[in-house]
Formats: structure tokens, sequence, C-alpha cells
């Protein structure tokens, strides 16, 4: 049975979203898409150069993948909001992965800000896909503000850290079991992206992880092949952690 | 004379220009851009109707690569 990832009306093979920025080239970023199997890719909004050297960077993407335009840059909830707005008229999308951030060390999320921009942008019809800190009670917060899904980070953006705070996202996914749960950002290696989906993630977005190692054509098969066994590692379940061994093998009847 | 803010940088134009004018004005990729007029967004269908007066502040996006 094909194990279909919906969110919002739209339906995903694939369980891992990928980014667009920092490839060598866009051959290479092309190949690391094509690898990758996924079918939504992230975008930045930014100003137009005005000394007139502009190309469409969309052209270099499939036309089969979605694009999710995002609000990086934006330390506040009304540069979000107008930043969202410009990707809505660009684009013709109501998607918008929402990206408020704190501080220009950490890249954390600021919260606050995210629900309040979270909150405007649902009610002008946005399809809201909040990058925010592992915190249970500020996915409830931005669930009920009627996001469709929410995006704990797993660690700083581009810190290839990995899962920081596995209990976080485990307590996230067994308190709130109906909702989907996107980890975004803090990926490093393929052991990452699996441990998150064990832990029950729905998905993954990640960027750097693939596009800065050394072979992202690679990285992104990788990446694809380590969600795929992550998920199916969540859905079989795991055994039981304990502290002592426990044998495999028939004590009794062992030759003495 | 007037003074515009075009992505952050101080324009002068000799007169007011529709919105759509001023795209070409600057070479701008009209096909790729979307425009901000005072932190409100203005619909290319509006762009030939769209007065951009002294001391207005336009942002013009478009996508680049991403996370």
């Amino acid at each position: 049975m094909a194990d279909q990832f919906s969110l919002a009306g739209s339906v995903f093979s694939s369980r891992l979203i990928i980014g667009t920025g920092k490839y060598r080239s866009f051959d290479v970023m092309k190949a690391a898409h094509a690898a990758s199997g996924a079918e939504m890719v992230t975008v930045a909004v930014n100003r137009v150069p005005l000394d007139g050297k502009t190309e469409s960077f969309l052209d270099h993407l499939d036309p089969k993948m979605q694009i999710l335009p995002n609000t990086a840059g934006c330390y506040d909830a009304d540069h979000a909001i107008r930043t969202a707005r410009l990707a809505r008229e660009a684009l013709q999308t109501d998607w918008i992965k929402l990206e408020v951030i704190g501080d220009p060390i950490t890249l954390l999320p600021d919260n606050e800000q995210t629900l309040e921009a979270a909150r405007v942008l649902v009610g002008e019809g946005f399809i809201v896909l909040p990058y925010f800190t592992d915190d249970l009670i500020m996915a409830k917060k931005l669930l009920d503000a009627g996001c469709p899904a929410v995006m704990p980070l797993a660690a700083p953006i581009g810190s290839g850290m990995g899962v920081q705070n596995p209990s976080n996202l485990r307590i996230m996914r067994e308190q709130l079991p109906d909702a989907i749960i996107i980890v975004d950002a803090g990926v490093g290696v393929p052991s990452d992206a699996a441990i998150a989906m064990e832990l029950g993630a729905d998905a993954i977005l990640m960027n750097t992880a693939i596009a800065e190692s050394k072979d992202p054509a690679h990285m992104a098969t990788a990446m694809k092949l380590a969600v795929e066994a992550g998920r199916l590692g969540h859905l079989a379940g795991r055994m039981p952690k304990r502290l002592y061994a426990s044998a495999s093998s028939p004590i009794e009847g062992a030759i003495r | 004379m007037i003074t515009i803010i075009l992505n952050g940088e101080s324009r002068q134009l000799d007169n007011e220009v529709d919105l759509d004018y001023l795209i070409d004005l600057f070479s701008l990729p009209r096909n790729l851009v979307a425009v901000e007029l005072n932190k409100t967004v203005v619909r290319r269908s509006d762009w030939p109707d769209t007065i951009v007066n002294d001391g207005d502040r336009l942002e013009v996006v478009h996508f680049v690569g991403g996370g």
C-alpha cells in the first residue's frame, strides 16, 4: 500500500521537501532535486537587482515540483506578512513557509511573531506552514490558528546538528497524533533524517545538508532513502528499550 | 523632479509615472516580479493605473534559491 502524505488537499508520494539555496550551480541543484524524489521545493523572495542582471530562477526547477515560497530573512510579523503577500502575487499560490527569525546568529524562530503572522495570513486564506521552536504548546497554538501543519526545527538552520531534542519531537507526536509535523532545519546527515522520521515526523524539509555536501545528488538519494527508512521504522513500531540484555537465542537447551 | 525609494535605493525621476512605465524604465523583468507600493501589493493588472509619486517606497521582488 502506498504511504502517501496528504497536506492541505495535496497528496505527495515523497516525504522529503528540499530547498534551492546554496547550490554550487543550477546543474548540481537540478541533479540533486531529481535524485531526492522530492515533489515540493522551497524558494525565497528577494529584491530584484537594479543592475538589470536578472534571470528566472524558477526556470531551473522541475515544472512538476510544487513551489513553496518562504519568508526567510523576516524579523517581525509585519515583514513576513508582506513577503507572503508578494509571493502570492508573483506565484499565484496560497502556500507559504512562514519563517520569522529572532536573531541573526542562531536564526532561531521568533515564535511570538510567527504566531501573530500565522493568524493574519490564515485569515487571508494562506496555507501557512510555520517554522518554529520544537515546543508542544507553540505547536498547539499554531494549529489552533489554522495552520494545516507545524514545522518544528531539529536544530538551528544550516547547523547540520541533527535532532537536538528528540524528547520534544516524541512528545509532540504523542500529544498531537493527528497533526502533520514536518521537521524543518538542522538535519545534517541521513541518520538525522531517519531519526526524525522514526520519532514520528510526517515529513522533513532540508536544504543545506544536501546543497553543502560534496556530492549533492548522492546525498539527496541518501536522504530520500533515510526518510523512507525512518518512516517505515516508525510505522513498524520500535521494540522497547531495556537497560539489560534479552537473549535472542534460547537459553534452555544449550549444551553444558 | 521626484524622488522614490526603489528596493531601498533612492532614485530620481523627471516626473510622476505609472508603475507599468516604471518597470520598463528600470528594465525590471516584468514577468518575474511582484511589486509592493508603500507596503501594499499592487496587482499586475493595476500597474498601468497606479501612479508613483514623490516619496513613494517601492519593493520589486522575484524568487531566488532558499531553504
